[in-house]
């Protein structure tokens, strides 16, 4: 068993997209996912479609991977695609097996809908976690939310957090490989037996994981109160965000294909019921 | 005697994928026979993948892992059983222990095995002995050991499985200079008994002249170098070259033969200079 965490993963590159202010892409993604929402019919979807290949072509990532990342999405796909065939009912029966029925109708949203939801996916990951390294992320988070802080809220603790956080996770992965193959080595067995057994298997992992990850906590806490770390009070940035002409341009497009999507959806069509 | 050959193997990290990494690269080597064999290289050369392929934790990309002439990977379900033929102990193993007491954490192993209480528990306790650990530490939790205490808590749970091929991974790194003899005597002593094959991986040029009886270099993920001790240490230029270095006491050796002291080639541990040196001066040998 291999961990694959591509899902998530920033991909070098220097695109514009790569060098878009991170505030920028976050409001873009925001409203990228509402105008996704936004989306009735097929001529809405088509628009969208062409938006989702535009990004991915500006982005510059290869489609290989773009595809690779939504992998784990697979299975929920499938699980809403026959929830749709199978449960929807329309006007166009094209299939009636006893208490089965499937309609035109139903295949349509359950393709809509996979597509809605891949169209999310590519926007949201393009924009923020293909082109954008997490530490830009939660630095622009951070700025975002700043206002809160007037009415007390620990914005800088809070990305913080986040950015340890994520900071971590590519050495916890790695971690956890390392102790399942030393377990491996000594005959662990994590893929046979009963629930139960195969529950009871974790333990020799997660309790070394769980150790470290507290070794580690302490090291990094011990290691930034040597730097004299306090919290967000009076401390200045190293790199300063700065939006540029590009940032306002993007923004403006994902409003421009809202609105897009809002005038499509008044041509009719198949409509979509959710 | 058990054999363990790795045929044409090459093996990627992260295959397909935007930045993998070509770990090793087509090797061939016959490992076995009743020897100590001793895997140098510079930090990166691939030296741990090879040690992960000999028991199965990593399948080599291409190429094969033949263990008695029997590829490992043919039923991919028994690879359990190579395991236990196979001893394997990693880098670092320290950050392995997870259960209550040591005696549960060395007894991992042998009850993966199937074996009886009973014979776990003789194991468990030949295990500890080897490892030097105070039979004392059994019932402490092993989070309570200190760093070179739980290296062998950890040496001792492969150990206790008895494989037929024992292979070590930086064993000693970490250790202070006495444990550090103690474990690799051990090690030596157990591989010299039991006429096995032990295969070990360390930095130290002084622990591979002291107890090994081959040496392979590995260099960017190929086999650099294969031979005994003089063999090796006698291409010390190209030793540099993939940035690792022969004992001290062979420059020793090599400036007294500079300053016209000749005690004769093949120098690589003390024990042989002192010898060489007294014989010179006509004293006695030790
Ligand atoms: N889990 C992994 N994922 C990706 N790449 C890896 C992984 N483990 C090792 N590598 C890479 O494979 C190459 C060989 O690593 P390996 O651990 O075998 O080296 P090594 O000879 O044992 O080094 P060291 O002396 O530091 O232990 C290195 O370039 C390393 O970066
Ligand atoms: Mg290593």
């Amino acid at each position: 068993m291999n961990l694959d965490i591509s899902f998530g993963q920033y991909c070098e590159g220097n695109s514009i997209l790569h060098r878009m202010d991170p505030r920028a892409k976050i409001i873009a993604a925001i409203m990228y996912i509402v105008a996704v929402f936004l989306a009735k019919n097929l001529y809405a979807f088509a628009l969208l479609l062409l938006s989702a290949i535009f990004l991915i072509a500006v982005s510059g990532i290869p489609l290989r991977i773009v595809l690779k990342s939504m992998k784990p999405l697979v299975i929920i796909l499938l699980f809403t695609a026959v929830i749709n065939i199978f449960w929807m009912e329309g006007e166009t029966l094209l299939v009636s097996l006893g208490f089965i029925q499937i309609y035109l109708e139903g295949i349509i949203n359950a393709i809509l809908i996979a597509v809605r939801i891949i169209i999310l996916l590519v926007g949201t990951t393009i924009f923020m976690t293909f082109t954008t390294t997490p530490i830009a992320l939660t630095d622009g988070l951070e700025q975002l939310l700043s206002p809160l802080k007037k009415i007390g809220l620990p914005v800088h603790e809070f990305s913080m957090m986040m950015t340890i956080a994520l900071r971590f996770i590519p050495t916890l992965t790695e971690e956890t490989q390392k102790i399942m193959n030393a377990q491996k080595a000594r005959g662990a067995d994590f893929s046979t037996g009963s629930l139960l057994q195969r529950a009871k298997a974790l333990v020799p992992i997660l309790v070394p994981l769980f150790v470290s990850a507290f070794r580690r906590a302490d090291e990094l806490a011990t290691a930034m109160e040597c730097r004299c770390y306090t919290g967000g009070d009076g401390r200045t940035r190293m790199n300063v965000l700065h939006a540029g002409a590009m940032d306002y341009v993007f923004c403006i497009l994902v409003i421009a294909l809202g609105a897009g999507i809002l005038v499509l959806n008044q041509f009719g069509g198949y409509m979509l019921s959710w | 005697m058990y054999q363990i050959e790795l045929k044409n193997v090459s093996f990627v990290y992260g295959a397909g994928e935007p930045y993998e990494i070509r770990a090793l690269d087509n090797i061939n080597l016959h490992l076995g026979g009743s020897v100590m064999t001793g895997f140098m290289g510079h930090t990166g050369s691939g030296k741990s993948t090879l040690v992960q392929l000999l028991n199965g934790i990593l399948k080599p990309t291409s190429g094969q892992v033949l263990l008695d002439g029997k590829d490992i990977w043919e039923d991919p379900k028994k690879i359990r059983d190579i395991r236990f033929r196979v001893g394997v102990v990693m880098q670092y193993p320290e950050y392995q222990l997870f259960d209550e007491t040591v005696r549960d954490d060395i007894a991992f192993g042998p009850k993966n095995m199937g074996l009886s209480k009973e014979e776990i528990e003789q194991r468990v306790i030949d295990a500890v002995h080897f490892a030097g650990l105070d039979e004392s530490l059994l019932d402490k939790s092993p989070f309570e050991l200190s760093g070179g205490q739980k290296r062998r808590a950890a040496l001792a749970g492969v150990i206790a499985m008895r494989p037929e091929i024992l292979v070590l991974d930086e064993p000693a790194a970490g250790l202070d200079p006495g444990g550090r003899r103690e474990i690799l005597g051990r090690i030596r002593e157990f591989q010299r008994s039991s006429g096995t094959s032990v295969i070990i991986v360390s930095h130290s040029m002084e622990d591979m002249a002291m107890y090994c009886d081959r040496i392979i270099v590995m260099s960017a993920g190929k086999v650099a170098m294969d031979g005994t001790c003089s063999e090796v240490f006698g291409r010390y230029n190209e030793l540099l070259d993939v940035g690792l270095d022969v004992p001290q006491i062979t420059y020793v050796a090599d400036e007294l033969r500079k300053h016209g002291i000749d005690i004769g080639a093949d120098i690589y541990t003390v024990k042989y200079a002192a010898s060489q040196i007294l014989s010179k001066i006509g004293g006695r040998q030790i």
